[in-house]
């Protein structure tokens, strides 16, 4: 099964598709205007890269790629636990999501 | 054979006396505060005596020069055992010396100062700053006692700068008072342009003599008979113009009667009997350097001699009695200065221990006036105090007929022996005779007129009730007084022979016995027609004296004003100073140095902030932008490894403009 994955599927196709959604999470990071997209860019971002672990851990034999991913995954829980948190707070708060609006900091 | 004389003890008591009532003395019972004030110049007064005693008695004894008897010979030194100074070939040792001549001054120095410490219980008896009053005192006297028994110039400008300051701290004493603390701020920079001349004087003689030491200097002097003028005039007149700051010479002299803000017994302790002198004391300690260079001696007589008639003819028109004693004090120095002149340095000294008599009481006599009439020093509001003060009317005096030079009072002994002294000195000296009986007219005059305000007549303030001081003022006043009527009768031959081995003989080669007692019958004349005059002009005809400031303004005037000498100096070195200072204080060092140096740090900041303050948008998605942009930067440049000089040419071209 696995020989049969090596041959059919180079590794560049493993990166490329890695970058491609890191890229489209950037991307949507930039762009969007809603607090919630723009969260889900972050884990779009988290997940492109667990991916490029996961196919180093293959390509290498070494467990620790896969190791990185738990961490990833498990920070990511807690990010999204809090992060939603936020943005219910700040909705409450503000009756807006509009990240643009979201500028008391600001000078 | 050579007993210790333990010098040490001379100023270190004093000097324990000062740091126990200085650091404890607010916490400690006025009684310890007094005993230990008290205690420390009697115990120095008992080393001295004890000194003076071992130091003496085998001359009295034994005359033929076997001591029978244990005692020690003059002049006796003692060394620090440890090396104080040792500079290339420079090699200085904390050395006291007891010779002839600190043995007169000690006795002065630690016996008029312990009369003094007793009167000054009484005189300060209710201030707030007892303790730290006599702290000072204590420290006067330590210093004054180091000055007195230096061995060489350096431990004497040690004892020269301790007095100063502690001149400066007692005049300034009532320092909430403005002009009290001006006085000791004039006292002390006057007394610094003196101290500039010592300091000159002595990097000359370590330049010249390669040494401090007295001794030393006049050895080497003395292997060089022909050595006169030249460098060592140089050095004369430096430590003239030193003693002339310290003793209040001419052009020096402005600070001393502005010294009167300090309390009463100061002004007879340091200006009048003890520190004032330290100027002679220094002539007469450095006199073989003036017994080398004619000229230098003839400028200290001739300065001494102006000064004694300029001040006393201030003094004739001065109301407030602490002032005319000033005036007086500073005439009766320039008397010391002129003797020194004349290399008559026996009879200064002489004169400096009977002046330290009489002027002390005088000045301790006034203070017990100022106390029973409540504070008050002006002449004119005194009067009729004869019968309410019978003691201090007696003791002063006692001690007016002594300044007066009346015979057999301790003035006219040492007064006369100056006078003689110059009077043998050529025409030029029967110039400065001629000066010196004038100055001894106006000094009895004023002196009188001092006399006749305060006590004679009736009170010019009837609703003042005086009353006679305590018993702790009137010791010391009776003691004094006695010592001023008889302190002249050692005798000036004798005591020129007793300072012989220090000061040198005096010259009266060319005098005869029938000369003197004709000059001292002239004295005595001049100072008779003194007393006439005042008498004439302050009791048989009170209106006179005011007739005659009316018909001469300008003259009198002149006088008040104390020839507007402080107006002149005001205008010519004060003003311009201040104006020099205030300049560079606000124009250099504050607006330019600290306002520049606060200007430049703010627009620092500014500019760096205003630069910096770009990136700090607030705006998420920038922050994200560039945070994508950095990371994909680093990737580029890792991956392509031409993209470095490229992105450094690009970034010199855009001016590093990274926005």
């Amino acid at each position: 099964m696995s020989s049969y994955f090596a041959q059919e599927v180079p590794l560049s196709w493993y990166l490329l598709l890695s970058a491609a959604l890191f890229s489209l999470g950037v991307v949507g990071f930039l762009i969007k205007r809603n607090l919630i997209t723009v969260f889900m860019s972050i884990e779009l971002m988290l997940n492109g890269v667990n991916l490029s672990f996961v196919t180093f851990a293959q390509q290498w034999h070494a467990v620790k790629g896969q190791i990185f991913v738990f961490f990833v995954m498990m920070v990511a829980a807690a990010e999204a636990a809090v992060g939603l948190a936020i943005i219910i707070a700040v909705f409450r708060a503000r009756a807006t999501l509009a990240v643009d609006r979201i500028d008391l900091m600001k000078l | 054979m050579n007993a210790y004389l333990h010098l040490w003890l001379i100023p270190l008591l004093p000097f324990a006396g000062f740091l126990i009532n200085g650091i404890l003395g607010r916490r400690l019972p006025k009684w310890l505060v007094t005993a230990i004030a008290l205690l420390a110049p009697l115990a120095a007064f008992g080393v001295v005596l004890n000194a003076s005693v071992l130091g003496l008695l085998p001359l009295f004894v034994d005359p033929t020069g076997i001591p029978s008897l244990p005692g020690v010979s003059l002049p006796y030194i003692e060394t620090c055992p440890l090396p104080w100074i040792n500079a290339g070939m420079l090699h200085i040792n904390f050395s006291f010396v007891l010779d002839q001549l600190s043995l007169v001054m000690l006795l002065v120095v630690t016996g008029v100062g312990f009369l003094i410490h007793v009167y000054s219980v009484g005189y300060m008896g209710d201030d707030k700053g007892y303790a730290r009053y006599f702290s000072y005192l204590n420290l006067f006297l330590f210093f004054m006692t180091v000055l007195v028994l230096a061995g060489n110039a350096l431990v004497m400008f040690i004892g020269w700068e301790g007095v100063g300051l502690a001149s400066y701290l007692l005049i300034g004493f009532w320092f909430q008072k403005k002009s009290a603390a001006d006085a000791g701020k004039k006292a002390f920079i006057v007394n610094r342009i003196g101290d500039f001349g010592f300091l000159i004087g002595m990097f000359l003689l370590i330049a010249n003599f390669g040494t401090l030491t007295f001794t030393d200097i006049a050895a080497k002097l003395g292997q060089d008979p022909g050595w006169n003028g030249g460098v060592v005039t140089v050095i004369a007149l430096c430590l003239m113009l030193g003693a002339a700051g310290k003793s209040a010479q001419l052009p020096l002299y402005i600070w001393l009667p502005d010294a009167m803000e300090g309390p009463t017994p100061v002004s007879a302790l340091i200006h009048a009997a003890t520190m004032v002198t330290a100027g002679v004391y220094m002539v007469a300690r450095t006199h073989v350097l003036f017994d080398h260079s004619p000229f230098a001696l003839s400028v200290v007589a001739i300065i001494g001699a102006a000064t004694a008639i300029f001040a006393a003819t201030i003094a004739l028109v001065q109301n407030d009695i602490k002032r005319v004693l000033a005036y007086s004090t500073i005439s009766q120095l320039g008397y010391m200065f002129l003797g020194c002149g004349v290399a008559a340095y026996s009879a200064a000294i002489f004169h400096l221990m009977t002046h330290a008599f009489f002027k002390a009481l005088l000045f301790m006599a006034a203070g017990s006036v100022i106390h029973a009439i409540g504070g008050e020093q002006d002449l004119r509001k005194m009067g009729g105090l004869r019968k309410k003060l019978p003691v201090t009317f007696w003791t002063m005096t006692a001690a007016v007929l002594a300044i007066a030079g009346f015979f057999p009072f301790a003035g006219f002994f040492s007064k006369d022996a100056i006078l003689y002294a110059a009077f043998l000195q050529g025409t030029s000296g029967k110039i400065l005779w001629f000066f010196g009986v004038l100055t001894a007219l106006l000094t009895s005059f004023y002196m009188f007129r001092l006399w006749y305000l305060t006590f004679m007549g009736e009170s010019r303030s009837p609703d003042v009730h005086p009353h006679e001081s305590p018993w702790s003022m009137r010791g010391p006043l009776i003691i004094l007084a006695l010592l001023s009527v008889g302190g002249g009768w050692i005798g000036m031959e004798r005591f020129g022979d007793f300072l012989a081995p220090s000061v040198g003989v005096l010259p009266t080669e060319t005098g005869s016995a029938r000369l003197e007692i004709l000059l001292s019958i002239v004295a005595v004349l001049v100072a008779l027609e003194g007393w006439l005059i005042a008498d004439k002009l302050y009791r048989r005809k009170p209106a006179r004296p005011a007739q005659w400031a009316a018909a001469l303004p300008g003259g009198y005037k002149l006088l008040a004003n104390k020839y507007f000498v402080d107006e002149f100096y005001g205008a010519v070195v004060v003003k311009p100073l201040l104006g020099f200072s205030k300049f560079v204080l606000e124009w250099v060092v504050d607006f330019g140095i600290l306002g520049g140096a606060a200007w430049l740090l703010g627009g620092i900041a500014t500019f760096t902030g205003a630069i910096l303050q770009r990136w700090q948008s607030g705006n998420l998605r920038s922050y994200a932008a560039w945070l994508a942009a950095g990371a994909a930067a680093v990737l580029l440049f890792l991956l392509v490894p031409w993209a470095t000089v490229l992105a450094s040419l690009s970034a010199i071209h855009l001016g590093m403009a990274g926005h």
